[in-house]
């Protein structure tokens, strides 16, 4: 290979993987001719990043139908509540299990399968313990993973789904906070950010802070104002959760230069920032709603600017401010140049995504542009090791593993980046020393055998490793894989070298 | 659904989305089930193919004790009938590795029986090609291999109006090449996620080694392994952690279970992983006993959950290939060519061996290195479905296993 074409080969790894889910088989011949071009082509297809699925309704819906579920739970109703489907607002009554159309030998395969069944029973004792019928925010929550886990499997625009993953862990909110958060944060990250990536940072944060999940999770639905008129005769009063992530993680950061008085005072102005109701509410219940009797009367100031009283334009007048600052600028422009190019980005880049930020008013088409276009992102090293998501989309891109929910939702979070589940509203690190604990390596050798068994590829192994990793796959690789003793043995050992671990 | 990139599989999908099923360790069809026939004879049979892949050392796992040259070949890893930990014997000449008692006994009982010095026709000692060979019941390997040997014999089975579950089932994440192709199967695999073995970790840590300090920092202190302990030291530690001998006794219950149900399935493919013994095999005691251990509980196993319709089941374990008659400069074997199959059952005509044996003088050897073939593997398999399934000779030997006209079915196999 001529130093060109090897040049070439590498830029074509960049592209699928610095700047994609990984390469599935043929990718890296496609983007060969002009992988630069290949990545910056995306751009031009914000639209591809949306998800649409009749399955996965609004966020308003899904905060109705749980609120209808939980409610059948609670009056015994069991039956009722475990027959919800994701997009029923009626629970179905009646409803047996999934038959499948056709011949007589469904029937046989239908009844065979069917739960009461000895071959189920067998099955089930097989399994040791019976598996209790999923409530509907489970459902609703894997409905969504296997919309996501299909959507890396075959994206053509994988630079997006990675713009998506970033914004989603910059404003991370995690399932475990309770019902409604697991049912709905599918739909958050659907409507709040997926339309944003490419658009103006300062509507994705308002569409944010403004999200029902959002403000349950940071508990601002609670948050009171301790003159308004429900916070003079109840006994709640002011949450600080919510301003205190909007300062130090949404826009300007830790080194922001807020005070505790500024996130006090902004607490104030978003006070009011709540949701309807979803019981009874059919309409408007789960959507956004600004409450006037929670709200904080009075002028607030922030980082030295006077917010007049108002209703929720206060409140949104400030985060406007805030998703322009210089100091946001340059949080956001260190953590894309940390999270895609390297855990010490050099400052040139650093500098000029800032100043593109800074520049066109936080157009996020602006400074994605200046990031793929950046020399400094095409010449770093492989130094990143993939996160738990990047390796889980890879793995099943490679070798094409089902994407079926469960197997790649336990992967995750064996791996320690469970779908959504971080565990503080920081999100999942983004740099690499996490991934290279210990513990967390074990996992992935675990998870690279599974995989490994549950890959429907089929190529070779060593001709997999030449489509997806081109001229990067070390001789080292290459000859373990020839001595595996198995082709399962020899595809884990591919998700398991370095080549593959790192971009 | 948009965005959702459909695999033909027919309801295979739909049901795994549907999550009609238990979480992964689900049963799951890949296509329609077909009508199923009673087989030879009105008896009801079961057959189960278990396959030991990494190239399972034959001559350790039944050692020729009584061939002359067996001891100096295999130097401080053979195998002796006195002593500490002997090895069971079955004839006077052969015996069965110390860490299969559950075997020795079966044996005893008439249910098991050895064939030695049988290999399939293939030679160059890869393990892919070896297992697709092995699997395909194809006299060559080709290309885009798309069906096995044991769904060809499904398809072939007589016709009947008894309709009943599908027939085969793979156990495991995919179904084996052996039982794909057009005959529909159904797939059950266990539910826990299984772990990396001590094979595969070696081979990774093995990997990083050579490119990846961090990665081996990481992996070895994982794996609570000293970043600068010998490679013997390495492999016992390695040992502590390893599941492959856990998973034979797993996959075994599981599919025990389904083979004994009523309607359930009547073949099964299994495999089991890890016998590529390249380095500190061990003899009576090491690696290759613990896997063997684990193989002979994975059969008690099926012995104990087949219960009902033990005096109908087979159970024939075979490997791709065998290994060097001589130890190698790390207390292991390589790749080699003939081996061991076992037949364990209720059906089978069990006490004995068979081998026509070629003998370990280097002259005798395959290419100066290997134990010599002297029964090609797709006769024992046609025996069975001969014996078990009455499947003819013609039929076995044009669609179950073209081109194995030179190949006549083993008989007397079966009960």
């Amino acid at each position: 290979m001529t130093n060109a074409a090897s040049q070439k080969a590498d830029l074509g790894q960049i592209a699928t993987r610095r700047f994609g889910l990984g390469a599935r088989p043929g990718e890296l011949r496609m983007v060969a001719s002009d992988p630069r071009g290949y990545v910056v082509k995306q751009l031009s297809n914000p639209k591809s990043a949306l998800l649409i699925d009749p399955e996965l309704p609004s966020s308003d819906i899904i905060f109705r139908n749980q609120r209808k579920n939980q409610d059948l739970i609670k009056r015994g109703r069991d039956t009722e509540a475990r027959s919800m489907t994701p997009s029923s607002s009626i629970p179905f009554l009646g409803q047996t299990k999934s038959t499948i159309e056709g011949t007589a030998n469904t029937t046989a395969l239908n009844s065979m399968l069917n739960s009461d069944s000895p071959m189920q029973s067998a099955v089930r004792s097989s399994n040791e313990k019976p598996k209790a019928q999923k409530q509907y925010q489970e459902l609703i929550y894997e409905t969504e993973a296997a919309a996501r886990f299909a959507r890396w499997a075959s994206t053509d625009t994988p630079f997006l789904e990675r713009l998506v993953a970033f914004w989603m862990n910059h404003f991370s909110v995690s399932i475990g906070k309770n019902g409604f958060v697991t049912a709905a944060t599918g739909a958050f990250e659907r409507e709040a950010i997926r339309p944003h990536i490419l658009g103006n940072f300062e509507t994705m944060v308002l569409a944010v802070e403004q999200h029902p999940v959002m403000l349950i999770y940071l508990d601002n639905n609670l948050s009171v104002g301790p003159n308004s008129r429900g916070g003079i005769k109840g006994a709640r009063g002011l949450n600080e959760n919510l301003a205190r992530e909007v300062l130090e993680l949404h826009t300007l950061g830790v080194d922001g230069g807020y005070t505790q008085a500024d996130v006090t005072a902004l607490a104030r102005a978003l006070t009011g920032w709540v949701y309807a109701d979803p019981a009874n509410d059919d309409v408007f219940g789960g959507k956004f709603r600004f409450a006037p009797n929670r709200h904080e009367p009075g002028d607030v100031t922030i980082l030295g600017k006077t917010y007049p009283d108002g209703e929720k334009e206060q409140g949104e007048a400030a985060l406007r401010d805030f998703a322009r600052h210089r100091a946001t600028a340059h949080h956001i422009a260190t953590k894309l140049a940390r999270a895609f190019v390297s855990d010490h980005p050099p400052a040139t880049l650093v500098s000029r995504l800032q100043t593109a930020f800074l520049k066109s008013g936080g157009d996020l088409a602006v400074v994605t542009r200046v990031l793929v276009e950046a020399p400094e992102a095409w010449g770093a090293p492989n130094n990143k090791i993939l996160s738990p998501f990047e390796f889980v989309a890879s793995s099943v891109r490679a070798a094409d593993v089902p994407p079926d929910p469960r197997p790649l939702l336990n992967a995750l979070n064996a791996l320690g980046g469970a779908l959504w589940k971080a565990p503080s509203p920081n999100g999942y690190p983004i740099d690499s020393a996490t991934w290279l604990a210990p513990e967390n390596i074990i996992m992935r050798l675990d998870v690279s055998y599974e995989f490994a068994h549950r890959a429907r590829i089929k190529l070779a192994p060593e001709d997999l490793a030449t489509s997806v990793l081109g001229s990067q796959i070390s001789a080292e690789t290459h000859q373990a894989m020839m001595r595996a003793e198995s082709r399962e043995q020899a595809l884990a050992l591919l998700f398991m070298s370095p080549e593959f671990q790192r971009r | 659904m948009a965005n959702n990139h459909n695999h033909d599989h027919g309801c295979g999908d739909y049901l795994s989305r549907r999550n009609v099923l238990a979480a992964s360790g689900g049963l799951f069809a890949w296509s329609f089930v077909p009508k199923f026939a009673h087989a030879a004879q009105g008896r009801d049979p079961r057959f189960v193919t278990i396959i030991l892949r990494g190239a399972m050392d034959g001559l350790s796992a039944v050692a020729p004790v009584g061939d002359p040259d067996y001891v100096a070949l295999r130097e401080s890893i053979a195998l002796s009938t006195t002593g500490d930990n002997p090895a069971f014997p079955l004839d006077g000449f052969f015996a069965l590795h110390p860490a299969m008692p559950q075997f020795a006994r079966l044996y005893k009982a008439g249910q098991a029986m050895v064939v030695h010095a049988v290999a399939t026709p293939y030679r160059s000692r890869s393990h892919f090609d070896g297992q697709d060979c092995l699997e395909s019941g194809y006299e060559k390997i080709i290309a885009n291999i798309d069906s096995g040997w044991l769904n060809r014999a499904l398809q072939a089975l007589p016709k009947g109006e008894h309709v009943t579950s599908a027939p085969g089932i793979g156990i495991g994440s995919t179904t084996p090449l052996i039982l794909r192709g057009p005959s529909p199967v159904l797939g059950w695999a266990p539910p826990a996620l299984p772990k990396a073995g001590p094979d595969l970790s070696g081979r990774v840590l093995d990997l990083y080694a050579h490119r990846d300090r961090d990665l081996y920092d990481a992996l070895a202190a994982g794996l609570k392994v000293d970043a600068i302990s010998s490679k013997a030291g390495m492999d016992d530690q390695l040992k502590a952690r390893g599941n492959d001998i856990e998973q034979m006794k797993i996959a075994a219950i599981g599919a025990a279970r389904l083979l004994a149900t009523q309607d359930g399935p009547r073949i099964a493919a299994l495999s089991f992983n890890g016998w590529d013994t390249h380095a500190n095999e061990g003899g009576a005691s090491g690696r290759l006993a613990q896997l063997l251990g684990g193989l002979d509980n994975a059969l008690l196993a099926f012995e104990q959950g087949m219960k009902p319709v033990w005096k109908d089941t087979t159970i024939l374990v075979v490997t791709e290939f065998g290994r060097t008659a001589k130890v190698n400069g790390t207390v292991g074997t390589d790749h080699g060519t003939a081996t061991v199959a076992f037949l364990v059952g209720g059906a089978v005509k069990g006490g004995r061996i068979h081998a026509d044996w070629p003998g370990l003088k280097t002259a005798n050897l395959f290419e100066d290195r290997d134990l010599a073939p002297t029964t090609d593997l797709r006769s024992v398999f046609k025996g069975v479905l001969a014996d078990q399934w009455g499947l003819s000779n013609t039929v076995l030997s044009e669609r179950v296993f073209p081109g194995s006209t030179g190949s006549p079915p083993l008989r007397g196999l079966i009960v």
